[in-house]
């Protein structure tokens, strides 16, 4: 069957002013949570690939209630359902790849997960490729447009962009793909989407529903802490003309030893 | 630390720069460092690796590694890190490493330390520091699994000096998946022409929404040249299709680090300073003195960037000989 899921969670929006308040908590002032940014790429894919294929696409988020928000988002862009998994540690990709391995057997029918670039709040991608890893699936990481995908002759065909350039990558499904934001033009919640995910009811799973025993995070955050501040201030390059400015700014850089 | 892996991440023979910054790392938490050196026909890697300070290597040469691809190289470096139990396992957070490292993790469930920008030992705990929330806070991790995966962000740590006068044990080993067990097929590649790859640059020539036009990327572009750097863009820059979003720096773009970072109509959003802020040097070119970039940046002219940038290249020119 042509099920496609994708998993998402609510972030800062990218133009908050993210801090680290007093108490060590990471604050983001009364900036709203929204869709994680690179997810708007990979629900609209979901959307897109859906309705190209005629199959089903499901939404997933990992963690408390706050990423409902996001789910409903991503429902009324055009996912037809959402679930979410309950749990507490979020920002660990390996409890995050057991709960998303654990669930996705539990669907029993999918073929492809698309996931965004990356979370922008953890900045990591390594859930994406642990999750994968756990399936057993193959994973094709920054994927900037899907050439074609047939879900009867189960196999996939992607460009993917890597340092040097750009791939064709030929690939069997089932199939972990993380897609960048060349790949598509967001699509935005429609009117009737807007009101069709106010309606939804999102199911919760638990990890022991799951049969997924979870121990402690491989990895402790043991603080956040905010930038280093910049000493000093802009140094403004004075001059009575553009030639003169540019002549002085290059001895300071070659003085400097930047070039 | 009894033995340190270092994974040597390339492209048809020719490394990135941030697998040798990784023997850099290694040497931080101190022991024996192995590279892995996986392909086809890469026997040059392995004695490289040792001029850059590995002790040992190991080398995995076969058809079916001659490119990247994620269930092979996962398959045989899951074996390798089950036979060997080594402290660590180091590459750069580059598209590969990434995606290995964290494959290799999950698999053996060890801890993984992704993107780390600084790392250290503490009695049987590895710290590091990572950037999030897109690089506004930084966050400490401690990791203590018996095995540690460890992705180190680009020109984070030092190249290592090269002496070609090292020498070192070089082991085979044979690939572990069977060529026809690999679910994935690389049929095509296009080269990215006439561009520095971004994160591994020294300098950095980035356009903003100021340049106007494709037409207009000109002078960032023949400053770029002049300097040996790379060309950045901002968001807005992309979004307005004045050129690929391969050279988007920023929030959701790539994440930069250079020596030196001139920015050219840049005005400083918040989402470019998260891709670019840690850069050594920033210089910053805008009409508007308020402009955000000029209180992030250590040097600023105040002017028009098609003026400016001209002169910056007739000067770097004369100065530098070219």
């Amino acid at each position: 069957m042509a099920h496609i899921v994708v998993f998402t969670r609510n972030t800062p929006d990218t133009a908050a002013k993210v801090e680290v308040g007093a108490n060590g908590a990471v604050t983001w002032g009364t900036a709203q949570l929204v869709l994680n940014p690179w997810d708007e790429y990979s629900v609209t894919e979901a959307v897109l690939q859906r309705d190209a294929h005629k199959g089903k696409a499901t939404v997933i988020s990992i963690g408390g209630e706050t990423h409902n928000d996001a789910l409903k988002q991503a429902l009324a862009i055009g996912m037809d359902e959402a679930i979410r998994i309950h749990s507490d540690a979020e920002h660990d990709p390996l409890t995050f790849a057991a709960l998303a391995a654990a669930a996705i057997r539990k669907l029993g029918d999918v073929s492809l997960i698309i996931f965004g670039k990356e979370f922008v709040d953890s900045s990591s991608d390594a859930h994406i490729y642990m999750t994968a890893r756990k399936l057993g699936w193959n994973a094709i990481g920054a994927v900037s447009k899907i050439l074609a995908l047939d879900f009867a002759a189960q196999s996939i065909r992607v460009e993917r962009m890597i340092e040097e350039g750009k791939q064709v990558i030929s690939a069997r499904l089932p199939c972990v793909i993380s897609v960048l934001k060349d790949i598509n033009e967001p699509k935005s919640p429609s009117f009737i989407g807007i009101r069709k995910a106010s309606k939804a009811t999102i199911p919760v799973w638990t990890a022991a529903e799951l049969g997924v025993s979870l121990g402690a995070p491989a990895v402790q955050i043991s603080a956040y802490r905010n930038l280093p501040v910049r000493s000093g201030s802009c140094q403004i390059i004075e001059g009575g003309s553009d030639q003169e400015k540019a002549e002085k700014l290059i001895d300071i850089l070659l003085k400097e030893k930047a070039l | 630390m009894s033995n340190v892996f270092v994974w040597v991440d390339h492209f048809r023979g020719k490394a990135l720069p941030a697998s040798w910054e990784a023997i850099s790392a290694a040497q931080t938490l101190g022991g024996a460092i192995t590279a892995l050196v996986f392909g086809s026909g890469v026997g040059n890697l392995a004695t490289l690796a040792l001029h850059y300070g590995a002790h040992k290597v190991i080398v995995c040469e076969d058809a079916s590694l001659a490119d990247y691809r994620f269930e092979p190289y996962a398959a045989l470096l899951v074996r390798l890190v089950k036979e060997h139990a080594p402290r660590a396992v180091l590459s750069g957070a580059t598209t590969r490493g990434r995606e290995l490292l964290a494959a290799a993790a999950a698999e053996t469930d060890s801890a993984l330390l992704a993107d780390v920008t600084e790392l250290s030992v503490e009695g049987e705990a590895i710290k590091a520091v990572h950037p999030a929330y897109a690089g506004k806070v930084l966050s400490d991790l401690t990791a203590t699994t018996p095995t540690v995966f460890i992705t180190l962000r680009s020109r984070a740590f030092p190249l290592p000096t090269l002496d070609a006068s090292r020498s070192g044990e070089i082991i085979n080993v044979a690939p572990v998946l069977p060529a026809e067990q690999i679910g994935a097929q690389i049929e095509a590649f296009e080269e990215q022409r006439g561009s520095v790859n971004l994160t591994d640059a020294a300098i950095i020539v980035t356009g903003g929404r100021a340049v106007g036009s494709a037409e207009g990327f000109a002078p960032v572009r023949e400053l770029a040249e002049v300097l040996g750097g790379a060309v950045g863009a901002t968001r807005a820059a992309v979004d307005a299709g004045y050129i690929p979003y391969a050279h988007q720096v920023g929030q959701t773009g790539k994440v930069v680090s250079p020596n030196l970072y001139i920015a050219a109509g840049v005005s400083g959003s918040i989402q470019h300073q998260a891709g670019m802020r840690t850069s050594k040097i920033i210089v910053a070119i805008n009409k508007d003195p308020e402009a955000p970039i000029f209180k992030i940046a250590h040097y600023g002219i105040v002017g028009d960037l098609f003026k400016v940038l001209p002169a910056l290249s007739a000067a770097a020119r004369a100065k530098l000989g070219k």
